[in-house]
C-alpha cells in the first residue's frame, strides 16, 4: 500500500491524533532502552482499545506490513526496535486497570499499565504484585509480559510468567484469542499462555492481561553486609541458600559498582570490596529466626560489617542504591554496555574471576551488580566513546560465552531481542531453534509480528526442521526472510 | 503381527530384543489395543523409534508408569506404546544450585526420596503413587502444594523432547532464571503426549520445610467451607495447602502449615484462630490431608477460587436432582475441585456435566471428565469447550506433528 494511503487508512482507524508520520516525530521511537540499534519506523500508531489494535493488525496482515508492539520502551535488548517499512504499535495509551478482584487475588489490566501501578492499586488492601524489575516505575505490564521480566523478588516469588494467568491476545492475522484461564486455573488445552509470555512480542499483541497478586508479608527484614571481595560475599550467598531459607531477594554489588552508586545516590554503604543486600519476608516468627541465621552466616563468611534496616525509610535507602546502580554508572564512565547472563549460583566465584581477567585483557572496566540468589549477572562494561564501543560489545560477548560454558544462559531477564540473537546458536542447536520456529509459524505464518528478533536465521514457515535448506520461493527470489 | 509397515523386529532392532514386545489387552488405551510396546533406553532410541513409527504411518502413545492413561479422549489410533520406564536416571542433581535434570521415566516418589537426602524436594505432590516425572509433566498433574509453589509448569525450567519425525530438541536450561528462546517446556506441560515424547526435564527445587502440622476445621455448609478457605488463604500465614473434603457428613477444610521449628507455633495459633468461627478445629502432627481415592467417574471442576461455595452447591445439587452421589475433594484456595460420581447411568452423568459446564461457561472455568468409561467419555466429551484459542492449538499441533503420529485424538477437540 502506498504510504499516503496507509496513513489515511490508519487515521480512519485511530483518528489523526493516533497516527504519527512526520519523520522528526518518528525519530522519538527509533529505539528502546538499548540505544545501540536505531531504526525509524514507517509509521507509529497509538491505539486506545483492543478493537483498534485488531484493526491495525488486520491491515498489516492484509497488506503484508511488518509490525512491532511496544510499551514504555524500557527494554534492554532491542526487543521493541522498530522495523524499517513497518508499523510501530505503541500501547502506552492503553493504561487502564480494568478490574481489581481480590476475592480471587487477580487484577485485570491493559498492556500499557505501569508495573508499579498494579501494586499501588492493591496495596491498601494488603496485596502486592510480585515481579518487580528495576524499571518498575516506568516499564509496562505488556512489555514485562513480552520479556518475562524478572526483578529482585523473583528468587522467592517467581517471574512474570508465574504471575500472568490470562491474556487477551490479538494474533498476527488480526484474530483475537483468550489464553489461559484468567481467574480460573487449569484451562484445558495447550499452555499457549506459558509460551506467549516471554516470546518477546513475536507471537501477537496482548491487549488485556490478568495478573495474580500476592498477600503482603507479615514481616520484612533487610540487611546489608560488607565483604572484602565478591568471593567471600558469594560464599555467604551459598551459605544462606544452603541453610534452607528462601530470601525474598539477595543482591550483590562489587566495589566499582559501589563507587558509582555512592557518588550518585549517597546510600552511605560501608566501604568494602563487595556488598550483599539480603531481604527476608514472611510470617514474623519465621523471618526473625531466619534473619538471625542469615546474620550468622554472613559473619561466618567474613563479613566486616552488617547493618540492619531499622525502619522502612532505611530499608528504602538500602534498596535505592541497588535500584539506581545502572543509572549511577554515568558517575564513573561516559558509557556502559549492560550484559545479562545467568549462571548456576555455585559457579559464581569462578565466573567472576574470569570476568575480571577479561576486563584486564580488554583494558575496560567491568562493574558487577547482580541478583546473586538466582545467578543472574549484570556485568556493566564501561567504555568511552565510539572507538571503545566495539571492544566493549566484544568483551560483553566473551562474558556471555563464559556464562554458557558454566552451564548458564544468554539472558535472565532482558531478553534476546535484536541484541543477542547472534549468540542463540551458541546456546541452542539448529534443531532446538527450528523447533522453536514451529511455534512461531503456528502463530505467525507470515513472519509479520516483530520480525527479525530472537532468532538468528528465521525459516520460512512450511519448511520442515532439519539441515538448512533454502526455501524454493526464496531461491527463486520470490520471497525474502526478515 | 504387522501394523501398516511396522514389524516387531524393526522395533527390536532399535531398542534391543528384550525391550520391545507385542502389546496385550493390559496395554490398551481406553479400549484401543496397540500392536507393540517399545521401551527405549536413550534419546537416540526414542528418535529412531519415532522415525520408524511415523514413517510407517503408525500412531504412537508415550507412557510412563501409566497412572494417567485414563485421562483424555480414547485415541483414534494407537499402534506403538513408547514406554519410558527404562529411562529412569537422575542425570544431574546440583544440590547447591537447587536444580535437577532427570530422564522422563524417573518415578516421582523415588526421586523425592533421593532429594530428601539433601533436604530438598520437587514441590509437587500429585495423588498418584508411582507416577513418572514425564507423565506428571505430560498430564500437568499437581497436588495440594500448588497453592504455595505453583504447578509443574511453574517449576519446570528446561525440557528435551523428541518430535514425531525424530527431531530432538531442547528448550530452557538448568538455571532458574532464563528468558532465552521460547518456553517450550510450558507448551509441553499438559500436552498429554500429543506434541512429542518428553525425554528429559529440568526443574527448580525447594528446601523441605523442617516441620509440618495440619489444622482442620469441620464446617457446617458450603458457605462455611468457602469462608474457612478464604480466611486462611488471605491471611499472612502462607499456608502450603488448603484442602476441601466433602463426603457425606464429613465436611472439612484442612490447612497444611509448614515452617521452621521456631515458626510453626505462631502459624498454627493464627490458623486455629481464623478457623474457629467456622466449626470445630483439630490439629495433627505432619501432613494429614484428605486423600483422593480413584473413583469410576471423576470430574475436575476448575473455577475462580472465590466461587468455592457455588461449586460445592452446584455440583452436589445437580447430582442430587439426578439421584447421583458425589464426593468432593479439592484444592480449595486454588479453585480446583474433584468430584467422584457414583450411581446413575451414563445419561444422568453426562447431563450433570452439561449442566455444570453451562454454569462455568457463564462464571469462568471449566469441567473436565478426568476418569470415566469409554462410553461416557464419548457421550459427554472429556475436555469440553477449549475456548477461542482452539484453532490456534490445532495449528500448533499441526506444526509439531504434521502426520498426526502423537496420541491422535486424546487431547482437546480431538487433537
Amino acid at each position: 500500500m502506498e504510504r499516503s494511503r496507509l496513513i489515511r487508512t490508519m487515521e480512519s482507524i485511530l483518528g489523526p491524533e493516533g497516527v504519527i508520520h512526520e519523520r522528526e516525530q518518528l525519530r522519538t521511537y527509533e529505539c528502546d532502552g538499548l540505544m545501540n540499534y536505531r531504526v525509524i519506523p514507517d509509521l507509529v500508531v497509538l491505539p486506545e482499545s483492543a478493537e483498534q489494535v485488531q484493526k491495525v493488525v488486520r491491515v498489516c496482515h492484509e497488506e503484508g506490513i511488518p509490525f512491532v508492539a511496544r510499551g514504555s520502551g524500557t527494554g534492554l535488548s532491542g526487543g521493541a526496535l522498530p522495523v524499517e517499512k513497518g508499523i510501530l504499535i505503541v500501547l502506552s495509551r492503553m493504561r487502564r486497570i480494568l478490574e481489581v478482584d481480590l476475592e480471587n487475588e487477580r487484577v485485570v489490566v491493559e498492556p500499557g499499565v505501569i508495573n508499579l501501578w498494579v501494586t499501588q492499586a492493591v496495596s491498601d488492601e494488603g496485596y502486592f504484585y510480585a515481579p518487580d524489575p528495576s524499571s518498575q516505575l516506568v516499564s509496562s505490564i505488556g512489555g514485562n509480559c513480552s520479556e518475562n521480566s524478572g526483578g529482585v523478588h523473583c528468587l522467592k516469588y517467581g517471574f512474570t510468567t508465574n504471575h500472568v494467568t490470562g491474556a487477551e491476545v490479538v494474533l498476527p492475522d488480526g484474530e483475537m484469542v483468550h489464553l489461559g484461564g484468567g481467574k480460573a486455573p487449569d484451562e484445558p488445552g495447550y499452555d499457549l499462555l506459558g509460551a506467549f509470555v516471554g516470546s518477546e512480542g513475536t507471537l501477537g499483541i496482548a491487549t488485556k492481561i490478568t495478573l495474580r497478586v500476592v498477600r503482603q508479608p507479615e514481616a520484612i527484614r533487610t540487611l546489608i553486609a560488607a565483604f572484602e571481595d565478591t568471593e567471600k560475599a558469594g560464599g555467604a550467598v551459598s551459605g544462606i541458600i544452603g541453610s534452607g531459607c528462601v530470601p525474598a531477594g539477595i543482591e550483590m554489588m562489587d566495589s566499582l559498582c559501589l563507587e558509582a552508586v555512592e557518588a550518585a545516590v549517597h546510600p552511605n554503604y560501608p566501604e568494602c570490596g563487595a556488598l550483599l543486600l539480603v531481604e527476608l519476608d514472611g510470617p514474623e516468627a519465621e523471618v526473625e529466626s531466619q534473619f538471625e541465621q542469615v546474620k550468622r552466616i554472613c559473619e561466618e563468611n567474613g563479613s566486616s560489617e552488617i547493618r540492619v534496616a531499622r525502619d522502612d525509610e532505611e530499608r528504602a535507602l538500602f534498596w535505592k542504591g541497588r535500584k539506581a546502580a545502572f543509572a549511577a554508572m554515568g558517575r564513573i564512565s561516559n558509557d556502559y554496555y549492560v550484559q545479562d547472563g545467568v549462571i548456576p549460583r555455585t559457579e559464581l566465584p569462578e565466573v567472576l574471576k574470569k570476568i575480571s581477567d577479561l576486563s584486564s585483557e580488554y583494558g575496560l572496566r567491568v562493574a558487577n551488580v547482580f541478583h546473586a540468589g538466582d545467578g543472574n549477572l549484570h556485568p556493566l562494561v564501561l567504555y568511552d566513546g565510539e572507538e571503545q564501543a566495539g571492544r566493549a560489545e566484544e568483551l560483553a560477548g566473551e562474558i556471555i560465552r563464559v556464562c554458557l560454558e558454566h552451564g548458564g544462559s544468554l539472558s535472565g531477564e532482558h531478553g534476546i531481542g535484536e541484541d543477542k540473537k547472534k549468540y542463540m546458536p551458541e546456546m541452542f542447536t539448529a534443531e532446538d531453534l527450528d523447533v522453536m520456529q514451529l511455534l512461531r509459524c503456528a502463530f505467525d505464518p507470515h513472519h509479520l509480528c516483530n520480525p527479525g528478533k530472537v532468532f538468528p536465521t528465521p525459516r520460512l514457515c512450511g519448511e520442515r526442521p532439519g539441515p538448512f535448506r533454502m526455501h524454493p520461493l526464496q531461491e527463486a527470489g520470490l520471497a525474502e526472510m526478515f | 503381527m504387522q501394523t501398516r509397515d511396522l514389524s516387531l523386529e524393526q522395533l527390536q532392532n532399535v531398542v534391543g530384543g528384550e525391550h520391545a514386545r507385542e502389546a496385550t489387552r493390559q496395554d490398551a488405551v481406553d479400549g484401543v489395543v496397540p500392536s507393540f510396546v517399545a521401551r527405549p533406553g536413550s534419546v537416540e532410541e526414542i528418535s529412531e523409534l519415532m522415525r520408524l513409527a511415523s514413517g510407517a504411518g503408525a500412531a504412537v502413545v508415550p507412557r510412563g508408569a501409566g497412572t494417567k492413561m485414563h485421562l483424555g479422549n480414547p485415541p483414534h489410533r494407537a499402534e506403538v506404546i513408547v514406554d519410558m520406564t527404562r529411562m529412569d536416571r537422575v542425570l544431574e542433581h546440583a544440590a547447591a544450585d537447587q536444580v535437577l535434570r532427570v530422564q522422563a521415566g524417573v518415578k516421582l516418589d523415588e526421586l523425592q526420596e533421593e532429594l530428601a537426602a539433601s533436604k530438598q524436594m520437587l514441590a509437587i505432590d500429585p495423588p498418584e503413587h508411582g507416577a513418572t516425572i514425564g507423565g506428571v509433566v505430560a498430564a500437568n498433574a499437581s497436588g495440594p502444594l500448588r497453592l504455595r509453589y505453583g504447578t509443574i509448569r511453574d517449576l519446570i525450567i528446561g525440557i528435551r523432547v523428541v518430535l514425531s519425525d525424530g527431531t530432538v530438541a531442547k528448550a530452557g536450561g538448568k538455571v532458574v532464571k532464563n528468558v532465552a528462546g521460547y518456553d517450550l517446556s510450558k507448551l509441553f506441560t499438559g500436552s498429554l503426549g500429543t506434541l512429542g515424547v518428553i525425554a528429559e526435564a529440568n526443574f527448580r527445587l525447594h528446601p523441605i520445610p523442617e516441620v509440618a502440622r495440619t489444622v482442620t476445621v469441620a464446617v457446617e455448609d458450603a458457605g462455611g467451607a468457602a469462608g474457612a478457605a478464604r480466611a486462611v488463604a488471605r491471611s499472612q500465614i502462607v499456608p502450603s495447602a488448603v484442602e476441601l473434603l466433602w463426603d457425606g457428613d464429613r465436611r472439612e477444610i484442612s490447612v497444611l502449615l509448614e515452617s521452621i521449628p521456631g515458626g510453626i507455633g505462631a502459624k498454627v495459633e493464627t490458623a486455629r484462630f481464623l478457623l474457629r468461627p467456622f466449626g470445630e478445629v483439630r490439629e495433627e502432627e505432619g501432613r494429614v490431608l484428605p486423600e483422593m481415592e480413584p473413583a469410576e467417574v471423576e470430574l475436575k471442576v476448575n473455577a475462580p477460587p472465590a466461587e468455592l461455595s457455588g461449586v460445592i452447591e452446584s455440583v452436589t445439587g445437580a447430582a442430587e436432582r439426578r439421584g447421583l452421589w458425589v464426593s468432593l475433594r479439592g484444592h480449595a484456595a486454588s479453585g480446583v475441585t474433584f468430584a467422584a460420581v457414583s450411581g446413575g447411568g451414563e445419561e444422568d452423568i453426562s447431563d450433570l456435566i452439561a449442566e455444570l459446564r453451562e454454569i462455568r461457561s457463564r462464571r469462568g472455568g471449566s469441567v473436565v471428565l478426568t476418569r470415566a468409561t469409554v462410553g461416557l467419555k464419548r457421550r459427554a466429551e472429556v475436555w469440553g469447550y477449549a475456548g477461542d484459542a482452539f484453532e490456534l492449538m490445532r495449528r500448533v499441533k499441526e506444526k509439531f506433528d504434521p502426520p498426526g503420529t502423537m496420541s491422535p485424538g486424546r487431547f482437546v477437540g480431538g487433537i
